[in-house]
């Protein structure tokens, strides 16, 4: 698992990309990707192309970013989930926190 | 920092011994000596000296079997043994490592190179005795951790099993640690023959998860038991979880709200596996997850809209958490929706439905597995009669002999109509009563009828009539609700009288609204829905109660339930 961030030009969107299974494993690098960017980005983006599961955890890590970015006016965009992690997402609703792509 | 140690010496050479005693001696060590290995066995039981240097050919028992004994003598203990030896054969200096030695040293003996092996030694032994002792220590750790959560697993089913998961028409599966995994099963009648049943799976494992069942079960409980809709239930859970727990944690559940009376099942579902309505016919409905899980949504935004099915005696339910589907098999293959999907639908007699499956995941994993939850609801016919009509005699106690003579009256205006409830009160009033805590769900029935009847048909002046037609129900509903919101007078009063003598006594529950009052005479001998309150309502509130009466304007129904004492 490796989780990486890269912060747009104009600092305004981070995408946070993540290689590999979701789970409880990848806690403190997920929160280290959005917490030491040490910017305010207005949106997030969640790149889950190379995420292989997502588990309940991962869930929860995903709740901590919004609230992070501040609960429902959060902007988060979850793209390129693959039919797996697609639906433990929907399983779940979360199509109605986050803007699922 | 060299360390003195006691040192065992097993050399059959006299002379060879007190040499080596004198090298070892003087590099400050503790010596002891013995001519051969079961001289060697002896000494080593009564000194337990640290560490040994053993000659490999002695008489009477060589040092090769001296090693073996010594090494089972020393148990857990690292005891080094180093063996001396002028064998040059690499076969005979494998049989010292295989023995049990640690290691050789070639003779003649080298003072430096020999007390740098018992330096090297003794820092494996220090090693060693680090590694036992945190192992015991974690032993003791783990022993006391699961102690814990046997004793709070304990105070937990004294909530958790305040229900009715023990009815014969449930079936479960759930480990004894099952809590620590963070699923929670929860059942319970309701009143008016209902059926509530909850699966949840909190996010996490251990305490946490376990510590959160906890008001979640005590609030399921609690509010089932005063009279609470499922709804409500919902609600409160939802707004209590999102207080209690961190933002990353959450429960994912699925609420059953069983009426077979009515022939109604209601789902709510929020995050939870496809649940599964296996009808007596051999349909099989999904109960799919529409909501986001417990604990994640303000109660402002959180929706607890049920889905509404048909239910009918032979009917099952079968509710499961995420644990059954992802459980691996050694090929790290997942156990998956579509293999449970094959064994329902090979199923061919209902009854050993939940056998089956249980043998599926038996024959899948090769094991039982302890991390997942498995619930079965059978729908069987009622036998206890819906009506008893002779009023019940309770056991009687001293305390329930002090006579009783109260009543009380509460009235609702519009805005009380169209908010509050005023049923799960009343219930919580009349639970106080002991004599009366056995027929709860019959005064919940009648109660919950007179008072819509109030409601709907004094108040709101509805008609019945308008359910008859294709999309009555709907119509009804919508006109009620209309009506309710726009109403600016009126009022509904529900008056509760209690007075018991010695054994005996009764509830009078009496019913006015601000209508202008009905033929009930009229409206009890009729078949079908009239103006009023139907003729079957009506006709069952008589079967209920031991007495039903009203005055002769028809603005109040008076119901009254008696009971007696053995003498």
């Amino acid at each position: 698992m490796t989780i990486s961030s890269q912060l747009s030009a104009d600092g305004q969107e981070l995408t946070i990309t993540i290689q590999g299974r979701f789970d409880f494993n990848t806690h403190q690098a997920f929160r280290d990707a959005y917490q030491s960017s040490g910017s305010s980005p207005r949106r997030y983006v969640v790149d889950l192309n190379g995420a292989t599961y997502l588990d309940s955890s991962a869930l929860g890590m995903l709740l901590l970013l919004r609230d992070h970015a501040g609960s429902d006016t959060a902007d988060i965009r979850l793209i390129n989930a693959n039919p797996d992690v697609r639906k433990v997402l929907s399983v779940s609703n979360f199509e109605q926190l986050f803007a699922i792509a | 920092m060299p360390r003195r140690l006691s040192i065992l010496i097993a050399e059959d050479g006299a002379a060879d011994r007190m040499l080596l005693a004198a090298i070892v001696g003087r590099q400050g060590h503790h010596v002891v000596t013995a001519a051969n290995g079961a001289e060697a066995v002896a000494l080593f039981e009564r000194e337990r000296p640290q560490l040994v240097l053993m000659d490999a050919l002695m008489p009477v028992m060589d040092g090769f079997e001296a090693a073996r004994q010594i090494k089972q003598l020393a148990g857990n203990e690292l005891v080094p043994i180093i063996f001396l030896t002028s064998l040059t054969e690499n076969e005979a200096l494998v049989r010292c490592l295989e023995a049990g030695g640690d290691d050789f040293i070639a003779k003649p003996y080298n003072p430096i190179i020999l007390e740098a092996k018992i330096q090297a030694m003794h820092r494996l032994r220090r090693l060693q005795a680090t590694v036992l002792e945190q192992r015991d220590l974690i032993g003791r750790r783990n022993q006391q951790l699961l102690d814990e959560q046997r004793a709070a697993k304990a105070i937990f089913d004294k909530v958790a099993h305040a229900g009715c998961l023990n009815a014969p028409n449930i079936r479960y599966r759930q480990s004894p640690r099952a809590l620590f995994n963070g699923d929670l099963l929860l059942a319970a009648q309701a009143p008016a023959g209902r059926m509530f049943v909850l699966l949840g799976d909190f996010t996490g494992h251990g305490l946490p998860a376990a510590i959160g069942a906890m008001p979640l079960a005590e609030t399921f409980y609690g509010m089932t038991a005063k009279g609470y809709s499922s709804n409500q239930i919902l609600r409160e859970i939802n707004a209590k979880l999102k207080l209690i727990l961190p933002v990353e944690m959450f429960c994912c559940a699925t609420l059953l709200d069983i009426n077979l009376g009515q022939g109604i099942l209601r789902v709510w579902n929020g995050g939870l596996p496809d649940g599964y309505l296996l009808q007596a016919g051999g349909e099989r409905l999904p109960l799919r997850s529409g909501h986001l899980p417990l604990g994640v949504r303000e109660a402002t935004v959180f929706d607890d809209t049920f889905e509404t099915l048909p239910l009918a005696v032979g009917d099952r339910l079968l509710l499961l958490s995420d644990g059954l589907l992802e459980s691996c098999n050694a090929d790290d293959e997942l156990f998956g929706e579509q293999r449970l999907l094959s064994v329902i639908d090979a199923n061919s007699d209902r009854t050993t439905l939940f056998d089956d499956i249980q043998e599926a995941l038996h024959a899948f994993h090769g094991q039982i597995l302890d991390d997942l939850s498995l619930v079965e609801v059978n729908m069987i016919a009622e036998d206890r009669p819906v009506a008893d009509l002779s009023p019940p005699s309770y056991p009687l106690g001293s305390k329930e002999l002090h006579p009783r003579d109260w009543s009380n009256r509460f009235e609702l205006r519009p805005s009380s109509l169209r908010m509050a409830d005023p049923l799960p009160i009343t219930m919580q009033l009349l639970l106080q009563i002991s004599p009366l805590r056995c027929r709860i769900g019959t005064i919940y029935t009648v109660l919950t009828e007179l008072y819509a009847n109030a409601v709907e048909h004094g108040v709101l002046l509805l008609d019945s009539t308008i359910k008859c037609g294709a999309d009555g129900f709907a119509t009804y509903y919508r006109e009620r609700q209309q009506r309710l919101d726009e109403l600016v007078e009126g009022f509904v009063s529900i008056e509760l009288t209690v007075k018991s003598e010695g054994p005996s006594g009764y509830l009078r529950i009496g019913v006015r609204d601000s209508g202008p009052g009905f033929d009930v005479q009229q409206a009890l001998n009729q078949q079908y829905c009239s103006g009023r309150l139907g003729g079957r309502g009506l006709r069952m509130i008589r079967q209920l109660s031991e007495r039903f009466y009203w005055e002769p304007d028809g603005k109040v129904l008076y119901v009254e339930f008696h009971w007696s004492g053995h003498a």
